[in-house]
């Protein structure tokens, strides 16, 4: 099963911040049931696409080299639904990081229109501190992940680019 | 000037409304973290995050909240702290009271270490230092 909430990122600066992008479409399959005639993604669906926008963001600093989940939901704050045809944007930047952890707040834009806030805290998983019951390959940044990725890889230079001549 | 101890523990009452989601009639001096006020290990780091932001200062790992304090299996008798194993965690937390955690100092009562009043005196100390 394919469990991307992205479709492909729009900004990339390493370490900093970063964009990505989603666009609804009636294909989706949970519009058949949420709801009946009355199709409106679930918000939980726009935490994980927030979700996976930093993760890759805080995955990039290490080079992917160790999982990154999801450990908090410090703030979720979104006051409209998307519906099919909307285009959401998840912006993201990189409060603070150490070894353990990464903080992240983030903007939800709907076809251009701010419509909240998601802030969130990632742990850092290594070898360490892996427990028994999580998989000892990097589970998290997948090759389902790999055209994301790329998408990032290249904007990640043009974008570095384009800050350097600002 | 450094801020007063009512407003140090304004602010840290409003961080941790933010960051355990309690209303704010909820924090008081006493609560304990965990016990009172549902902390969980995640927790701790989103607080030492929260209070960086709100205080400007910089909370090295392990200075609030102590995680290998006791790692030294000369510390532990079973559950409870060996005296030199209590004399190490109080100089590892001056900012704790540990009058109580004192009469029985068992590992399971560690929790009630860190109330309200240890972040508060922590900070004041940090604001002092600056």
């Amino acid at each position: 099963m394919r469990w991307i909430w992205i479709d492909t990122f729009v900004e990339f600066v390493s370490g900093e911040r970063a964009a990505a992008v989603k666009n609804v479409t009636m294909a989706e399959e949970y519009f058949r049931d949420h709801f009946p005639g009355y199709p409106v993604m679930p918000p939980c669906l726009m935490i994980e696409g927030m979700a996976q926008t930093a993760g890759i963001l805080v995955g990039e600093v290490r080079r992917f080299q160790e999982n990154v989940i999801l450990a908090k939901i410090r703030l979720a704050d979104l006051q409209a639904y998307a519906r099919p045809g909307d285009r959401i944007r998840y912006e993201t930047t990189l409060d603070s990081f150490d070894d353990r952890a990464a903080v992240t707040s983030g903007t939800v834009l709907m076809n251009g229109k701010n419509i909240g806030r998601i802030d969130l805290i990632f742990s850092y998983v290594n070898n360490a501190e892996r427990s028994v019951d999580l998989p000892d390959h990097n589970f998290v940044f997948t090759e389902q992940f790999q055209h994301l990725l790329a998408s990032a890889r290249l904007l990640e230079s043009s974008e570095n680019r384009k800050s350097n001549e600002d | 000037m450094a801020p007063s101890r009512d407003e140090v523990f304004t602010t840290v009452r409003d961080v941790l409304s933010d960051a355990l989601g309690v209303d704010h009639e909820e924090v008081s001096d006493e609560s304990t973290l965990q016990g009172d006020l549902g902390a969980e290990s995640i927790d701790f780091l989103d607080i030492v995050f929260r209070l960086e932001k709100a205080f400007s200062i910089k909370i090295p790992k392990g200075e609030l909240f102590p995680e290998d304090a006791l790692n030294n299996p000369e510390y532990l008798n079973g559950d409870k702290l060996t005296p030199a194993g209590l004399e190490t965690l109080k100089a590892a937390m001056p900012h704790a009271d540990f009058s109580q955690f004192e009469k029985d100092p068992a590992l399971s009562k560690m929790p009630d270490l860190f109330t309200v009043r240890t972040i508060v005196n922590y900070v004041e100390g940090k604001l002092e230092a600056a």
